[in-house]
């Protein structure tokens, strides 16, 4: 045959499929400063619109003059609620069932809110006229703290009480106080405190995972164009969820869905900041209608970090019980939700506090119980997932912290104390108290490989020694052993329990394959530096037995990609890549038919090999993809369509759950609260794995994120509701001189329900990261009495630590 | 709005005209008059580096350099470095060793890493993380820009022995 001296391996090798480090096809364009993102949209006429904000973060708008704005060389038009109430959309609706002020209706609720959108011949003119823009304010009492807010008499919204001034039912059900927003039970309520009133040992721990936000290197825009001609309107936007934001704009403007075309560009990360609608691209829209022109919106870092999409801001509280010799019995978890002036947070509807009932974690917990009370402050919006899965973040640093306080309070190994409550690799898949089904998982396996690969007993033996040269004096550093094992719940998600809007989180793929056999498909999600042009198509090349180079994957144009959820939650793989994986099989399945036919055999007489149907039996005889392709637009096949496509819509039948065991060695001075990461060690099991390099680079990434929230990242609010961290000299974004290098290591347990056995990844490294770096914290200090003390660590609070503990003395 | 001005720049090797308000920052210059997109916008601070620009040899943040400030200089973009018949070698790197995800960061990543090694062309870790700390990246946590620095500062000195 041509190619006999091709052995199998060569064939597999060519095609790029998965589970090599195949280089990516996105950085040539990048590498050479050729990307494409929003603020590099240049049209003809294109206008610019900023915004007013508010200076205030509780205010009563009296008035508002743009008089001398318009006067402004350059400024066109400038908005406020009153032009944009007429059209209905001076208010829009949130992902989380709220409304969200697009423009000031009569009042502010957070610093930095949006007042009125200068719209101006450049951002010169605009910021011009934002200057002269006369906005009069009458203060009102600033509520930043969630619990104050439960108490006091201060109504934040008005448009949320009733006339006798109670509260009405929100979106998840009845509200206790008029700054309340949901409150969302899960597990057994009675049982569980009943496990906890008989057990031998209760640990009990308090815990502020603060606020902090995604900030990514890009900040969120857009760019409007209205087609009066046509009727036609194109958004291009930093948008994680193109088809989301085509739904969300065509219901609140009423322009329907075919005459609206999202586009997302190349986006420069998301971490979640990019999932939610923001009053941006509202505006920018109806500029756009008003003007005629394409109006363009950009983001300061300012206006990124002090208004778009926060995360966290949780205040959890645990209680923990154990028998004597360390097997969990229950837990009990209660959440105070702070969620600013608006609940925009981005979760499933059914899931107000998102997935934090994964907060039994890696343990085997028969009984547990989760209560979370979102609130209203004067605050920004947002809770968003900032690189996690709905709340995943929250929720791990919850029990990887109460299973810390619970070794202390048995006087026991951390390692041991987890090792004892792993769920087993037999009680897979397992039903959690909480509700969700694991879909697999061999957590002891993992365990022990990070234990022996860090010389964990040996770790333990240098920490004595270090507490004993500390107490006598010969050294003012204390060595920190953080641990972690994290269990994820990603890949949201199935139709049945997942929606957003009343959308179905599925997902999809479309594929093309063109007559000389290379390819073409697209997907409903959408990257943002996550490397989709290069794993997805190495998904279809092992499914199809195409080359990957020949197969082009193109995502983010609502007018070109099949419907999909977008990308967000680590869902991509777990939904877009079994909605590709399937695609692909149809595409085989089809090829099958031709393959038979084109060797005159029945279909059941071949077989797929590589990139081939073979002759069961007689490999000899074949007809390459490449072939197949050709003949499926040049034959006349009875009973077969000419060409060769393919779609897939595939809604997940579970979650998928990655996992990992994660180790960190930190050395902290305590005169001065300066900590070094002398090893992290970092294994994850992510099911099968695609491309290792793009693993392993956002594992890389996923952790230095960890480390930035653990150690110094929040956006902090004075008590006026001031933004104290709104500029990237106070919001700390870690260097290359402040990071170390990370161990990366791996287990494999696929995902017996995804078509390729795929978990996951992106997100694991945030997840797992943050409460590692911080149990390395508490770990140094262990020794000398510390429970729990909040993040961030940064150098100051870590002093503070220390000196509270009398180490200075 | 004040009056606008002319400024003579040199652009990747260019002699280009601009007439701009002296208040214009450079980047906006590069940006929305030359189309010259690879150098970005991340904080307007100085702080990410995003919009690392070369002026006359020396490492320059240019959203916070009036266009004014640039008359007459010799300005370097990523543009400038390498194209696709010319790859510079950090162009290669950061390819090879998967030195850049979301791609906003690498412009000005690789335009300051081009004249770090220019400044050491033999740098140590410790003094690539160093000259590099002016540069912020969200998505690979650094791990693999250094390494792909290290390949392109060996292959560069490859070649300058080869040449010798």
């Amino acid at each position: 045959m041509k190619d006999e001296a091709v052995t199998r391996e060569d064939r597999v090798a060519s095609l790029k499929g998965m589970g090599c480090s195949r280089k990516r096809v996105e950085d040539a364009r990048f590498t050479q400063g050729k990307g494409n993102y929003v603020d590099d949209i240049k049209l003809d006429g294109m206008l610019f619109g900023d915004f007013v904000r508010s200076p205030y973060a509780h205010a009563k708008i009296t008035n508002i003059d743009t008089s001398a704005a318009m006067e402004v060389p350059g400024v066109l038009a400038v908005l406020t609620a009153a032009d944009l109430a007429p059209l209905g959309l001076h208010w829009m609706p949130t992902l989380a069932g709220d409304k969200q002020m697009v423009l000031a209706d009569g009042k502010v609720l957070f610093q930095g809110q949006e007042v009125a959108f200068v719209v101006a011949e450049d951002r010169y003119a605009a910021a011009d006229g934002i200057e002269a823009v006369e906005v009069e304010y009458e203060e009102l009492p600033v509520i930043v703290d969630p619990f104050e807010a439960l108490q006091s008499d201060v109504v934040l919204r008005p448009d949320t009480v009733g006339e006798d001034g109670s509260p009405s039912d929100g979106a998840h059900g009845p509200r206790k106080h008029h700054n309340h927003i949901f409150t969302w039970e899960c597990g057994d309520k009675d049982p569980t405190e009943q496990v906890i009133a008989n057990a031998e040992v209760v640990a009990e721990e308090s815990m502020y995972y603060h606020r902090t936000h995604p900030c990514p290197l890009e900040t969120c825009g857009c760019v409007a164009s209205m087609d009066k001609v046509n009727g036609k309107l194109t958004l291009w936007g930093t948008f994680q969820a193109p088809h989301a934001i085509r739904t969300v704009v065509s219901l609140i403007s009423g322009i329907e869905e075919h005459n609206i075309r999202v586009i997302s560009p190349d986006i420069g990360g998301g971490f979640g900041n990019k999932v939610g609608a923001y009053p941006g691209y509202v505006c920018s829209v109806v500029a756009s209608i008003v003007t005629g022109k394409p109006v363009k919106w950009i983001e300061d870092r300012m206006d990124n970090l002090m208004t778009t999409a926060f995360a966290r801001d949780y205040w959890m509280k645990g209680r923990i019980s154990a028998t004597k010799d360390g097997k969990i019995t229950g837990l009990h978890c209660h959440v105070t939700a702070d969620h600013g002036g608006f609940d925009a947070c981005a979760d499933p509807t059914k899931f107000p506090a998102g997935f934090m009932n994964i907060c039994t974690g890696s343990y085997d917990i028969p009984t547990a119980f989760l209560e979370v009370d979102g609130v209203y402050t004067n605050k920004a919006p947002g809770g968003v997932s900032y690189r996690c899965s709905f709340r995943v973040t929250e929720a791990v640093y919850f029990i990887e912290r109460m299973i810390e306080v619970l070794a202390i309070e048995l006087d026991m190994d951390a390692s041991e104390l987890r090792k004892i409550n792993f769920i087993k690799k037999e009680q897979f898949p397992y039903k959690a108290a909480l509700g969700w089904e694991y879909d697999s998982g061999d957590y002891h396996t993992a365990w022990d490989k990070a234990m022996k690969a860090v010389d964990y007993d040996g770790l333990r033996a240098e920490q004595k020694q270090r507490i004993e040269d500390f107490k006598a004096g010969k050294t003012r550093k204390l060595l920190g052993i953080g641990l972690t094992h994290f269990t994820e719940i990603v890949g949201a998600g199935p139709v049945k329990n997942c929606d957003i809007l009343g959308l179905g989180m599925f997902d999809s793929c479309e594929i093309r394959i063109h007559p000389t056999g290379s390819a073409i498909a697209r997907l409903g999600t959408i990257s943002q530096g996550q490397g989709h042009a290069t794993t997805f198509a190495q998904i279809l090349a092992s499914e199809i037995g195409l080359p990957a180079d020949s197969i082009t994957i193109e995502e983010g144009d609502t007018d070109t990609a099949p419907y999909g959820l977008g990308t967000y939650g680590s869902r991509s793989t777990p939904v877009a890549g079994a909605a590709t994986a399937m695609a692909g099989r149809k595409i085989r399945a089809k090829a099958q038919m031709i393959a038979a036919y084109l060797l005159e055999v029945h279909d059941d007489d071949v077989e797929f090999d590589v990139d081939r149907f073979v002759v069961k039996g007689a490999p000899e005889k074949f007809k390459t993809m490449k072939e197949i392709a050709f003949a499926a637009y040049n034959q006349a096949i009875p009973g077969v369509e000419p060409g060769l496509e393919a779609v897939s819509y595939y809604d997940p039948p579970n979650m998928t759950y990655p996992f990992g065991a994660y180790v960190c060695v930190m050395e902290i001075d305590v005169d001065t609260g300066v900590t070094d990461i002398r090893q992290f060690y970092a294994l994850d099991d992510c099911g099968t794995r695609i491309n290792p390099m793009i693993i392993e680079g956002q594992i890389h990434g996923g952790l230095t994120e960890a480390l930035a929230v653990a150690l110094g990242q929040e956006i902090a609010y004075d008590d006026m509701g001031n933004v104290k961290t709104g500029t990237l000299m106070d919001f700390f974004l870690p260097t290359a001189w402040e990071v170390p290098n990370y161990e990366t290591d791996h287990t494999v347990t696929p995902s017996p329900h995804h078509p390729i056995g795929a978990k996951g990844v992106g997100e694991s490294p945030h997840v797992g990261g943050v409460p590692c770096f911080s149990n390395a914290v508490h770990d140094a200090f262990r020794a000398f009495g510390l429970r729990q003390t909040n993040m961030p660590h940064d150098h100051w609070r870590i002093w503070r630590t220390a000196n509270e503990l009398g180490l200075h003395d | 709005m004040t009056q606008k001005n002319q400024y003579k720049l040199n652009v990747n090797g260019q002699t280009v005209e601009v007439t701009a308000e002296p208040r214009e920052l450079l980047i906006y210059t590069l940006r929305e008059q030359l189309n010259i997109t690879g150098p970005h916008i991340g904080c307007e601070t100085s702080h990410c580096g995003a919009c690392t620009v070369t002026i006359d040899g020396k490492s320059v943040k240019s959203c916070t350099m009036f266009v004014a400030q640039a008359e007459g200089k010799e300005i370097t973009t990523i543009e400038g470095l390498g194209g696709p018949d010319a790859l510079h070698p950090l162009q290669e790197a950061f390819k090879e060793h998967h030195g850049l995800q979301c791609g906003y960061c690498t412009p000005g990543m690789i335009t300051r890493a081009s004249k770090l090694l220019e400044e050491i062309p033999n740098p140590t870790e410790e003094e690539i993380r160093f000259g590099m700390a002016g540069n912020i990246c969200r998505c690979t946590g650094y791990q693999n820009i250094v390494k792909s620095i290290k390949a392109a500062a060996a292959e560069i000195n490859a070649a300058k022995e080869a040449a010798q």
